[in-house]
């Protein structure tokens, strides 16, 4: 469970979907990063990600972890993103049926799990179809 | 760089060992061990361990097992690397017997996983993913590898029979061994209709919630050679980590931090993939052996599932793997999985594994790995 510190320092990526790309050799970094896997330059820019992509895989989560037990089942995915960013997210609003690769989805800001009785409730990207 | 050998090995029966404590369980297995070497006193100690602050609220495990094993003031140290735990402790051992630094020192490996209740689990595992860009979504281990599943068999024609095949072959090799958790045999059919845990994969494809220890005593090759016991040699250590977010994966079917570990391991060794007689693998879902013996190059990239399907990997194959009924029927106590890995092929290759022994085999392979891949650490052995 993030802490509220933890959930605030994270606001720019799950809020602004703001990535980091390499200004040597283009590698766009979600989340953003200090130092580019790819050529090790330290140089990037921020960028916003884009907000639709395809399901490069799914699964739909049967015995989940304690704080996402009211939410299951729940489907999970890999979405490449159409800048070729790869994340991971839940995809709502779609019929289990009509889960498939490939799949057009695009971002969106909801709910991702309430800490507790009087904690707070955290937000994040989640996918539904495009 | 010395020559390390293995020369006693210890493994109790694993389960739901409830009647037992962390410190009594790894104290019972650790003096097996020594025993089996027919040593007296120990000069170092490393321990496998992914979470026992999460599972039982414990740290410090190093200096807590020295003391309880009668050891102190021997430097001990705890050496985590989620699943690959155990493996990066036989390393860490092997590397300070061959530096010279120690002589006598035994490597453990422990989990203590049934205090907690299924969800409490299924967290405790989950931490060895990406905790803010995995976890945070609710993804799970299952969930993780049935990813990798889903696009192992749109990308290869892998079936789901397949994958079920290699909890079948598992369960008939554990079902030889009298330490496994579940040691009886399993059909296709009990696979495919066992409970959807992360849609493709079911409870049967999964290893499972395990109390558990193991230990193995490393000496060098020329002071094991004065205690006229059986000597098992290890050869070839690798180690290789990768990004731990699946996502951030070229391809989510290939393990290139098991292929990068195999390739080191086995140059240090001198040997080919081929030359090895006998593999134990860290099957902790049924696919995931299927990438496993892709990326050590048993078999070609997407033909795992059918080597399954041939019989390739069975005892009386030509590469046996899992002998000792893999994590699937053996059980996974995360921490302890690495070194009964070694327990096992030490077994193979002294010709001490019963009904499961693969005949006249001289070279063995261990991979054990965290995470989906985010480190694999492999050892070769030779029986001397
Ligand atoms: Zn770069």
């Amino acid at each position: 469970m993030p802490t509220p510190a933890r959930y605030w320092r994270e606001i720019p990526q799950r809020y602004r979907l703001e990535a980091g790309r390499c200004r040597r050799c283009g590698f766009i970094a979600f989340p953003p990063r200090l130092i580019c896997p790819g050529c090790r330059s330290r140089e990037f820019e921020i960028i916003k990600l884009a907000e639709e992509g395809r399901v490069i895989s799914y699964t739909i989560i049967r015995v989940p972890p304690h704080q996402f037990v009211d939410q299951a089942p729940y489907a999970v995915g890999i979405v490449e993103l159409d800048d070729g960013v790869k994340l991971m997210g839940q995809i709502v609003d779609c019929p289990f049926e009509e889960l498939r690769t490939g799949l057009r989805v695009r971002i969106e800001f909801r709910k991702i799990m309430e800490e507790g009785e009087a904690g707070i409730i955290y937000y994040g990207y989640k996918f539904v179809p495009a | 760089m010395r020559d390390v050998a293995i020369i006693g090995v210890g493994m109790m029966k694993w389960g739901e060992l409830w009647e037992k404590s962390l410190r009594t369980i790894f104290v019972e297995t650790a003096l097996a061990a020594i025993d089996d070497a027919g040593i007296d006193h120990l000069d170092a100690m490393y321990i496998g361990c992914m979470s026992s602050g999460l599972f039982v609220g414990q740290e410090h495990l190093g200096s807590l097992l020295a003391d309880y094993l009668g050891q102190k003031p021997i430097p001990a140290a705890r050496v985590e690397s989620a699943c690959a735990s155990g493996g990066l402790a036989l390393r860490q051992g092997f590397i300070d017997v061959a530096s010279g630094m120690n002589d006598f020192v035994l490597v453990g490996g422990i989990e203590k996983m049934t205090d907690l209740n299924a969800n409490e689990v299924t967290y405790a595992l989950g931490t060895a993913a990406d905790q803010e860009y995995e976890g945070y979504h609710g993804i799970t281990f299952p969930g993780l590898y049935a990813l990798i599943a889903r696009a192992h068999m749109e990308k290869y024609g892998t079936t789901r029979e397949q994958l079920a095949m290699v909890a079948v072959k598992n369960h008939d090799n554990g079902a030889l061994n009298p330490l496994a958790q579940y040691p009886f045999k399993i059909t296709v059919e009990a696979v495919l209709n066992s409970p959807l845990v992360a849609d493709p994969l079911r409870v049967l494809d999964c290893s499972p919630i395990t109390d558990g220890a193991a230990a193995v005593i490393l000496a060098p090759v020329e002071v094991a050679k004065k205690l006229n016991k059986p000597i098992v040699k290890i050869i070839g250590s690798g180690h290789a980590t990768d990004s731990i977010a699946l996502a951030h994966r070229e391809d989510i079917t290939w393990l290139e931090a098991v292929y990068q570990s195999a390739r080191k391991a086995l140059a240090m060794a001198g040997k080919k993939i081929e030359d090895i007689d006998v593999f134990e693998v860290h099957d902790c879902f049924t696919i995931a052996e299927i990438c496993i013996i892709e990326a050590l190059g048993l078999v070609e990239k997407g033909k795992g599932g059918q080597a399954v399907e041939a019989g390739l990997t069975r005892i009386d194959g030509p590469f046996p793997v899992n002998p000792s009924g893999g994590l699937k029927a053996k059980g996974h106590p995360v921490g302890a999985t690495g070194v009964a890995q070694a327990v096992e092929i030490v077994k193979q290759l002294r010709g001490e594994a019963g009904r499961r022994q693969v005949k006249g085999a001289r070279l063995g392979l261990t991979q054990n790995m965290g995470g989906t891949g985010g480190s694999s650490v492999v050892h070769i052995f030779a029986a001397e």
